[in-house]
């Protein structure tokens, strides 16, 4: 048993397979998380660089947590406080930081594509933590595995992602692996902050959040990011919440069976009435404890084995 | 691979469970703080067979635990294929216990080690006892079992495979030879 890929640029390309695999795996880890002392010597000796040059909460301590319980040796990077700030490149920086002998790279960057370049710089295996408007496939697989914990499956499943598709590497992550997996994917929000060439993601499309909830087994909300809405995308925040905002009133049109999800952070009482996202339906802080497994499980799969040994089996 | 020679049918292999279980009850007569462990895969079948006989026996009520090493081994990074993570359940604190861990075959030693190493991170059992169903030889750590069902004597091109009625619709247990891959 062993994953078809080498590092974990993104989503898209990601067999079935393999997807059912990290999701297997990390179930065990959820296993492992339970236990009174969370920790396996499975990664000891590695060293893994945290190379975040964005902002990040759950990620990075997610990461860090996934990191440390494997007994690897994390070592974290902000572009703050870097030589960066310098005016090094992005080349140079990866390339010295390989130079000092490392295993693996968890890169977080505002550029589509960072992750893939990296893997021509450097031997070690990177990992994507969310490159620009791209990918975020690790945050997409503790979506399926929190939906696989409460029902059962994923197949056949109906989910409806709400909101800022268009700067949201989430919901493409979550579009191709929940296609892949034989889900339903609609994406819904204003077509303002609608992606060009939709059709790529081969998933429903609508700008109408009735349309979009309607049968829906899961209805994930995304964050409004306000930091990236200078250019008046949207008339007001007034507006938005009342159309692609979820509140009570629109939670009590959804079959009782429905969840409710978040990648995080909320921006509540725009995209998510506060009563909402603490509400019993709310699997929201799952998702964030499943991060912790996921991420077990990914950097478990990559970093096993001898390298370039997936050709001999 | 292929199988080369049948070293236990169905009877045969009760019967080494059998005795296995008398000789447990004979160095533990009193059961107090006793517990059992079996390890993934096929070490958690014989785990809960030594346990039924033990509680038919002594009228007790023992449930064998399970232990996955996987992620214990120091051959990860070795590893052509990795091995797949599975469940680890113990449903008692082994803390203070005599702890019967139970595997199939005894080769190497590593898998002991690394079950040792598991074990130390959930608790301190008093003592622990290993119980196999084969020793094949070929130690590469200081490791020694205390209930053996069956020495068989094997080159390393060899293995031994254990057969069960829960997985393999039979009880057996068979020494194959691991034919070379092109």
């Amino acid at each position: 048993m062993a994953l078809g890929i080498q590092h974990l640029l993104g989503l898209y390309d990601v067999s079935r397979s393999d997807i059912e695999l990290i999701l297997d795996t990390a179930d065990s880890f959820y296993e492992v998380l339970q236990r009174e002392i969370k920790l396996v010597p499975t990664l000891r000796g590695k060293t893994i660089v945290n190379l975040f040059y964005e902002s990040s909460t759950r990620t990075r301590i997610s990461f860090e947590l996934a990191e440390k319980r494997l007994s690897g040796s994390p070592i974290n990077f902000s572009s703050t406080g870097s030589s960066v700030t310098k005016g090094e490149t992005l080349k140079d920086t990866i390339r010295n930081i390989a130079a000092m002998k490392i295993d693996m790279v968890v890169v977080r960057h505002n550029a589509a594509g960072v992750p893939l370049f990296l893997t021509k710089c450097t031997d070690a295996i990177i990992v994507n933590a969310g490159d620009g408007f791209h990918e975020h496939p690790t945050q997409a697989l503790l979506d399926m595995l929190t939906i696989r914990q409460h029902f059962g499956k994923l197949e056949g499943l109906k989910v409806a992602i709400i909101g800022d598709i268009l700067h949201s590497r989430v919901a493409r992550s979550d579009a191709w692996g929940m296609k892949t997996m034989g889900m339903n994917v609609t994406l819904c929000g204003p077509q303002t902050l609608m992606p060009l060439h939709t059709e790529s993601l081969g998933v429903r499309i609508t700008d109408n959040m009735g349309e979009a909830m309607e049968g829906a087994d899961v209805v994930m909300l995304l964050r409004l990011q306000l930091e990236r809405q200078q250019s008046g995308l949207f008339p007001s925040i007034r507006e938005y919440r009342e159309n692609y905002g979820l509140d009570l009133d629109k939670l009590l049109t959804l079959p009782e069976h429905t969840v409710i999800m978040h990648p995080g952070p909320i921006n509540r009482g725009i995209e998510l009435a506060s009563n909402v996202a603490d509400c019993g339906r709310s699997i929201i802080l799952d998702q964030v404890t499943n991060g912790v497994a996921v991420r077990m499980a990914v950097l478990y799969l990559l970093g096993g084995g001898e390298p370039g040994g997936h050709e001999d089996v | 691979m292929k199988k080369l020679e049948l070293l236990m049918d169905a009877t045969a292999l009760d019967r080494a469970l059998t005795r296995v279980t008398h000789q447990v009850l004979e160095r533990n007569p009193a059961l107090d703080n006793f517990g059992i462990v079996g390890m993934q895969t096929r070490g958690v079948y014989l785990a809960r067979r030594i346990a039924e006989k033990i509680n038919t026996i002594e009228k007790t009520n023992f449930n064998a635990g399970i232990l996955d090493v996987t992620l214990y081994r120091d051959d990860y990074r070795m590893a052509l294929k990795q091995p797949e993570v599975k469940v680890t359940n113990i449903p008692f604190d082994i803390t203070n216990k005599d702890l019967l861990l139970v595997d199939d075959v005894l080769y190497t030693g590593r898998t002991v080690r690394a079950a040792l190493d598991a074990l130390t991170d959930f608790g301190r059992p008093k003592t622990i006892q290993l119980a196999v169903l084969v020793d094949r030889g070929h130690r590469e750590l200081p490791v020694h079992a205390d209930y053996i069902g069956k020495e068989v004597t094997t080159f390393k091109n060899q293995e031994v495979a254990l057969h069960v009625t829960e997985i393999d619709n039979e009880d057996s247990l068979w020494l194959m030879e691991i034919e070379e891959a092109d």
